[in-house]
């Protein structure tokens, strides 16, 4: 990169431009991200919590939705019987209000049987809260919560798990059941399958449909259409930096292919050139994604009291990753452009 | 050991026509000398100094570098003969702006591989021998045209070439610098032991030279002493070898 770096000092101004601009949207898409995996956890960590890997929904003919299922006991008791099948629990999820000492809030209620393994603690007349639902609530073990009417004792406080922006509080089923429309035994059965199982099967003779823990994540609502609008303007402040970063360097190639046909016609091999140039964009990618991505880690810190906000290496890493290989794509595509200069135009006159 | 051009014949399509740049040009310059190749503009002599280059392969006829033929050597090829073999000063200095002086031939180094310590003595020799020693550190727009076109004398010298090609050296500089400049290059051409051509429109320098030919339309000669004129038709039957008594 003999060349390369020299240029990068020579003209700061514009390749600083060029940086900040980089900055910026790694900024941004990094911010961005944060803030969607923020606002995906506090959709689903209630559900990506279950220590299960299969959710089944009542009705195969209808879409799946946490919010429209409700099994029955026959379904509940099928699937407890079938073969391949080591732990199959009824849930109840429902969101209302609680109370607590003349505090109130919105939160998911979510039912299990007493002695469950999806949440221990849990027994008629008391309730397990997490530690979001509990500061919401301002109140701690011991202290009585109201749900639905009935007057609950809290036995713990654990976790971060939240529904659909709400947070989760675990009671048992038959205290969950009177949130829910009358009649109505679960809205899911947790499932914990070994490999052997042939879901397909036990779904016909059920009567549900049965999805990965992971992929029944779409059955809520709130979560696909925030997590779709989310990603897409992900996808597109990616794109628009591959742009950037592209156009830039086709107008930099132009703008230096005299300097590159001297170069060519001294011998130097376009091999030599191309990596001198994808080294360059490289140098300037990846500090301003430095940069970029440590401005968006810092805002985070600040602001992860107040905004959903999750900082871990995957939401920092993922997107200064991303940024940096489609910048690299972008730069790649403009100084191919090298391949075409003739060395010829450096004699001038040649003809 | 030499440069040695052989029967080159060089077309181009010019709308419906073609024209001829080179027709069986012949030329064989030994090295340790200087032959200049004098022309009006449009007669070729870029031409000729592009083909020796190895920038444009001729219809016809060979070039040689110390015996060995250039014909169907690929892009790479070429290219790697250019780094290691032929010196080439542009017409204009063609330096990068972001270069200093030393570094201007230094990256003709770094183009080779050799050790950036070893190219970087290498460089400062050559700045010296061009009277640029103190203007190392010197970007393009901090020198003058002269200094500018000497650095680009010493860069197409960086890597020890076998043959030097000089394009129009002084076609921007006064007299007194044109005539420094001609002399600069004979003088380095002795010392390296290089085959140099130096193509020129511009007779007044050329005392310094080992041997002259003319060019027109194409085609080479050997100039008459006794009225050296460019309108004196062109006769290519016999190649044009340096170190003839001809002198303008």
């Amino acid at each position: 990169m003999f060349v390369a770096l020299r240029d990068l000092r020579f003209a700061q101004g514009r390749f600083a431009l060029m940086g900040v601009v980089i900055v910026l949207i790694t900024a941004l898409v990094g911010l961005l991200s944060g803030l969607t995996t923020g606002l995906g956890r506090q959709n689903v960590s209630a559900i990506t919590d279950l220590p299960v890997d299969r959710i089944a929904f009542s009705g195969p003919a209808q879409d799946l939705s946490y919010s429209d299922s409700a099994v029955t006991e026959a379904q509940v008791r099928h699937w407890a019987g079938t073969e391949g099948v080591v732990m199959a629990e009824p849930l109840g999820i429902s969101t209302t209000r609680a109370t607590a000492g003349g505090r109130n809030a919105a939160v998911s209620v979510f039912g299990v049987s007493p002695g469950s393994e999806l949440v221990g603690d849990v027994g008629d007349r008391t309730v397990v809260l997490s530690v979001p639902a509990a500061e919401e609530l301002g109140a701690t073990t011991g202290d009585t919560v109201t749900l639905a009417g009935q007057d609950l004792t809290v036995t713990a406080v654990r976790g971060d798990a939240c529904f659909s922006h709400t947070p989760v509080v675990w009671t048992s089923l038959g205290t969950w059941r009177s949130t829910a429309p009358p009649g109505t035994t679960a809205t899911v059965i947790a499932l914990k399958t070994r490999p052997d199982i042939d879901v397909e099967a036990a779904d016909a003779v059920a009567g549900t449909r049965t999805t990965t823990r992971d992929d029944s994540l779409t059955a809520i609502g709130s979560y696909r259409s925030e997590n779709g609008s989310l990603q897409l303007m992900r996808g597109f402040l990616f794109v628009i930096s591959a742009l950037v970063i592209g156009a830039f360097f086709t107008v930099w190639t132009i703008q230096r292919s005299g300097d590159i046909a001297v170069l060519k016609a001294l011998g130097a091999s376009t091999g030599t050139l191309l990596r001198d140039a994808l080294g360059q964009a490289l140098v300037l990618l990846v500090s301003g994604t430095l940069v970029g991505t440590a401005l968006a880690a810092a805002a985070g810190t600040l602001v992860r009291d107040t905004v959903p906000f999750l900082l871990d290496p995957a939401t920092v890493l993922t997107p200064a990753v991303t940024t940096v290989v489609l910048g690299a794509f972008g730069a790649a595509l403009a100084v191919r452009r090298i391949t075409t200069v003739d060395p010829l135009t450096a004699l001038g006159s040649a003809r | 050991m030499s440069l040695t051009l052989t029967d080159v014949t060089l077309t181009y399509p010019d709308g419906d026509s073609t024209v001829t740049a080179l027709d069986r040009v012949t030329l064989h310059v030994p090295r340790g000398t200087t032959t200049a190749v004098i022309g009006p503009s449009g007669s070729g002599k870029s031409s000729l100094l592009a083909v020796a280059a190895t920038l444009v392969a001729p219809d016809s006829g060979t070039v040689a570098i110390d015996g060995a033929g250039t014909t169907g050597l690929n892009r790479g090829r070429l290219a790697e003969l250019r780094r290691h073999r032929i010196g080439i000063v542009f017409q204009q200095p063609n330096l990068l702006p972001a270069l200093t002086a030393a570094e201007q031939l230094q990256v003709m180094a770094y183009v080779t591989g050799r050790k950036p310590a070893e190219a970087r003595r290498t460089a400062l020799d050559l700045l010296d021998a061009v009277g640029l020693a103190d203007h190392a550190a010197r970007r393009p727009h901090q020198l003058s045209g002269g200094q500018r076109q000497r650095v680009n004398i010493a860069r197409a010298l960086m890597n020890n070439p076998t043959v030097l090609l000089v394009d129009e050296p002084t076609s921007a500089l006064d007299h007194d610098r044109g005539a420094a400049v001609v002399e600069l290059i004979t003088g380095l051409t002795r010392r390296q032991a290089t085959a140099t051509v130096l193509v020129t429109h511009d007779r007044s320098h050329l005392t310094a030279v080992d041997d002259v030919v003319t060019i027109h339309d194409g085609r080479l000669r050997k100039p008459n002493r006794r009225t050296p004129s460019d309108s004196v038709p062109p006769d290519c039957s016999e190649p044009a070898r340096a170190g003839a008594e001809v002198r303008p």
